[in-house]
């Protein structure tokens, strides 16, 4: 035991860098695919048919197909000649994942802002709003309210989706546990792995439960402070309930 | 070959397709089965154990719930594949994919349980029923029918994480379009073809899925 922990300290700076990039990829992915979800999410609600009909296009080629073959398609085919993006691989990585998770997210915030009632909107109408003030106002407020749980689940999705992008050379958090398991038994090498996984998913999720509960105050709707650190993760799948 | 500069060539589509279909075949579609069966069933267990076990017993596996899923399915196939050096790969990854996913199934059935009307459980008492058969003549059936809609997303989205199992080995087919592309220097066509397999096979599961969906809802109502 005490040669895993010698181990341990000697490779902690290199495994303390595999976490920094783990949080990037989860990070700059978590940012792409917040901007891919809300921008396709309100496009595929346009009346407009080729607006909706490109949103779908995009939003189901990126459900439809693997994460994988996503990551391996930017990685592999973006540097030859009728593209030439020779993308640093850190980059391909936050591409593949913000475009597949934002697929994902798409159909949450277009789902959550059709669950908004419809008095909400009528609302608007009566006070003559304008389109965009009507959406920015009154409706995105409380989808967002709404999208809050499962985007969390989402956000989770995406940091367990990071740990593949060693695969196209990326040193990540699960490359230096590779590395570790050389050096200690496989049980401490990736039994500390899964635990550090897991406190940044906690952490994640403690954070967007805050998220969530500040979202309901500002629509004048209950929920203590303390139930976001007591509060469990909220299980769902990625977009359960939703086909397509 | 001559046209190697170009973007598209269909004589390597042609070469690469048959290989990289196969591979779908074999080991995509049978891994995605039979580790849906595993989490299924598992799924299930997991479910009634929370709600029938003592306190610290459930206690304890919802702890590990929460723990297999918040962590990364990658991790717990590397953790796996060196410790049970003598399964076969395939076999150890779909076990393991099948307990990854029954995590979230798990809370499916426990939505689906919970959906269950109170009076459901007032007649079984009434009519004095076992515990045994309350559960498997009143109340799994109907928590069942429920919940298939959301656990035949779980199989699509499971069917998509099939190619996670290459990081032990396992040849499936992305992993197969990879190697292809490798082999060759060419690997536009082969990642394009095997994500189109994807993009037909999933938007077929999900047309199944919605008619599947269809069809309780006329049932239950």
């Amino acid at each position: 035991m005490n040669e895993n922990f010698d181990a341990l300290w000697r490779a902690l700076p290199q495994l303390v860098d595999g976490v920094i990039i783990t949080l990037q990829l989860t990070a700059g992915g978590a940012l792409l695919a917040i901007v891919v979800a809300i921008t396709f999410g309100l496009l595929a609600r346009f009346e407009n048919i080729i607006l909706r009909g490109f949103a779908r296009i995009v939003i189901e080629l990126f459900r439809g197909t693997s994460l994988l073959v996503q990551l391996f398609f930017f990685f592999f085919v973006l540097p030859l000649p009728p593209f030439n993006l020779e993308l640093p691989a850190v980059f391909t990585g936050i591409l593949a994942l913000g475009l597949n998770y934002g697929a994902y997210g798409a159909e949450v915030v277009r789902g959550s802002i059709g669950a908004v009632p419809a008095g909400q909107w009528e609302a608007t109408t009566a006070l003559s709003m304008s389109r965009t003030q009507r959406m920015w106002r009154v409706i995105f407020p409380q989808a967002w309210a709404l999208m809050l749980p499962s985007l969390n689940n989402l956000l989770i999705q995406l940091l367990k989706g990071t740990a593949v992008v060693y695969l196209i050379t990326i040193v990540d958090l699960t490359a230096e546990l590779n590395r570790l398991r050389v050096q200690t038994d496989v049980y401490f090498a990736y039994g500390l792995g899964l635990l550090i996984y897991f406190a940044i998913a906690y952490l994640l999720t403690l954070g967007m439960n805050a998220l969530e509960t500040r979202a309901k105050h500002r629509l004048g709707q209950g929920g203590k402070w303390r139930d976001t650190i007591t509060t469990a993760p909220i299980p769902d799948a990625k977009g359960a309930g939703q086909f397509g | 070959m001559n046209d190697d500069n170009s973007f598209w060539s269909w004589e390597h589509a042609a070469a690469a397709f048959p290989e990289i279909l196969e591979k779908f075949l074999t080991v995509t579609l049978v891994v995605t089965i039979i580790g849906s069966i595993i989490a299924a069933v598992l799924g299930l267990a997991i479910a009634l154990g929370r709600r029938t076990a003592p306190r610290p017993v459930s206690a304890l596996i919802t702890l590990v719930m929460n723990f297999i899923r918040m962590t990364p399915l990658v991790v717990q196939l590397l953790f796996a594949y060196y410790v049970f050096t003598t399964v076969p790969p395939i076999v150890l990854g779909t076990i393991i994919i099948g307990i990854h996913y029954a995590t979230y199934m798990a809370e499916v059935y426990r939505a689906g349980i919970d959906a269950v009307p109170p009076g459901q459980w007032e007649a079984t008492t009434a009519l004095s029923m076992s515990p045994g058969r309350t559960w498997t003549a009143v109340i799994i059936p109907q928590a069942l029918r429920s919940t298939l809609p959301a656990l035949a997303n779980y199989v699509i989205s499971m069917f998509k994480d099939t190619p996670f199992l290459m990081v032990i080995t396992v040849v499936e087919m992305v992993r197969q379009a990879q190697l292809y592309g490798s082999k060759n220097f060419r690997f536009v066509e082969a990642v394009i073809i095997a994500g189109l397999i994807y993009l037909v096979a999933s938007y077929l599961s999900s047309l199944l899925a919605r008619r599947l969906e269809k069809r309780l809802e006329y049932t239950t109502a």
